[in-house]
């Protein structure tokens, strides 16, 4: 089981390292909304320090939402799916394994690149690192969620607004405790634990219960 | 003697036991909503506490937001019922009660916005109540809208049932996520927009409840006629069907 779930990040990972745009596209997505708010809100220092946390948050989601639409489209339309779904291996392993794959490509380089954002709006260093760890703790959360709607709108007319539409009410908690963490931390909170122990309750519950979730949704999308 | 606990999932048996149904919670609904907006109107002071006429809005807001999260609740329990079962019943009443429900959630932040305007001095706040309201109108588009968006029903069906169950395992996690952003203060999830069912006139409770039971009978009706128009729509190449057709000709 473990030897098929390994199996299956390795693959995804092979497959996005043949076509490295797509990784990149998701990452300058989230690059370029994150610099289009200050030339739309003003460059004041006081404002931005205020936003960032949200607009990091939102940006994210935005980016996340974006690539879940490659999660399993390609799987489903050269038959892979089928073959996935028909192994003897349960089925939310291999979706495990394929959400792991997709947020190593997606909601890691975020994770990585939000030292720039902070650059961008003068937030303190300390702020910086709670960012990266929130997302490090969220992002996860987004992509199980997100496989989910990506699993129940497979292969539907306009699929991509659809999704938008299932999934971004369901982030909403991670989003408000995500960006809470790092305006708490900007403005000087130290403790902190609150916010991280709830943020990782998310990731366990999602954990848990997504892939489940997800496989039915597979089932019911491709039968 | 045995009871046939399914005689009624089947949509042949459901269509004309719900026409029965439906005149029934009609009157029901008429009586109740004429009678709780006559003594909401008439037997209860002009005032309650600050807040001066305008307060009978009450009578509309509150029965439409109980409506619209009880109905989210129902909708999804139609929509285990018809995962587990397999019955098509099921998904059918799910998908009849979504735009019953989203109806109420809109007149919900529509009044609501009415009422705030006169007692706030704004239309719009970003109250957690408000806000979970809101979110609750999105949940009802993404079920409306993925069922909608798939042409097999029975794929429509199961996938938005499934929706709705995942909704309804979030919809506790993000309400009180808006309630409480800030998780170091969280002892208090009371609000002050709450008018205090203890301390209120006990006239204008009574009206207010009635008229919520008003709306719950109205519910009832709505979604018994939708359902029967989509079992109609659904069920049209069978038998039954063109034998209900050819009678009432």
């Amino acid at each position: 089981m473990f030897k098929a779930f390994c199996c299956i990040v390795m693959r995804d990972l092979t497959l996005a390292m043949r076509r490295r745009t797509d990784v990149l596209t998701t990452l300058f997505f989230f690059i370029i909304v994150v610099s289009l708010f200050p030339l739309g809100t003003g460059t004041e220092k006081v404002i931005l320090q205020k936003i960032a946390p949200g607009v990091a948050w939102v940006a994210a989601l935005l980016a996340s939402m974006l690539a879940l639409e490659r999660l399993f489209a390609s799987d489903f339309a050269d038959g892979t799916l089928e073959q996935l779904l028909l192994t003897p291996q349960p089925l939310f392993v291999l979706v495990l394994g394929k959400v792991l794959a997709h947020w190593l490509l997606t909601g890691l380089p975020l994770v990585l690149i939000a030292p720039l954002v902070g650059l961008q709006y003068y937030l303190p260093n300390d702020a910086v690192i709670t960012m990266m760890l929130a997302l490090l703790i969220g992002t996860p959360v987004l992509s199980l969620i997100g496989a989910i709607g990506a699993a129940l709108t497979l292969g539907l007319r306009g699929g991509g607004i659809l999704l938008s539409l299932l999934i971004l009410p369901l982030y909403i908690p991670v989003m408000i405790y995500g960006a809470g963490v790092v305006s708490a931390s900007a403005i000087g909170t130290t403790d902190l634990q609150a916010y991280f122990s709830i943020l990782s309750g998310f990731l366990i519950l999602a954990l848990v219960l997504s892939p489940i979730a997800t496989a039915a949704a597979l089932r019911i999308s491709v039968e | 003697m045995s009871i046939n606990w399914f005689k009624y999932s089947s949509p042949a048996t459901f269509y004309p036991l719900a026409g029965k149904m439906i005149p029934f919670f009609g009157w029901l609904t008429a009586i109740l909503m004429a009678g709780g907006l006559y003594w909401g109107f008439f037997e209860t002071p002009d005032r309650l506490s600050d807040q001066k006429e305008y307060y009978r809005i009450i009578y509309i807001h509150v029965g439409a937001a109980w409506m619209s999260m009880w109905l989210y609740i129902m909708m999804a329990a139609w929509a285990l019922a018809g995962l587990v079962l397999q019955t098509r019943l099921s998904f059918m009443i799910a998908k009849a009660i979504a735009p019953t429900g989203a109806i109420a959630t809109f007149l919900a932040l529509w009044t609501g916005a009415f009422w705030g305007e006169t007692s706030w001095g704004t239309w719009w706040d970003w109250d957690p109540r408000m806000t979970s309201e809101l979110i609750l109108l999105f949940l009802y588009m993404g079920y409306m809208a993925l069922q909608s968006a798939i042409d097999d029903p029975r794929r429509a069906d199961r996938a938005a049932a499934l929706l709705a169950l995942v909704g309804l395992v979030c919809v506790p996690i993000i309400f009180w996520s808006i309630n409480c952003p800030d998780p170091n203060e969280c002892a208090a999830l009371h609000q002050t927009s709450n008018p205090g069912g203890g301390n209120m006139e006990p006239n204008i409770l009574i009206a207010m409840l009635v008229t919520a039971l008003a709306f719950w009978m109205y519910s009832f009706v709505a979604i018994l006629m939708r359902v029967r128009n989509i079992i109609l729509e659904r069920e049209r190449h069978t038998t039954w069907v063109k034998e209900l057709l050819e009678k009432n000709k």
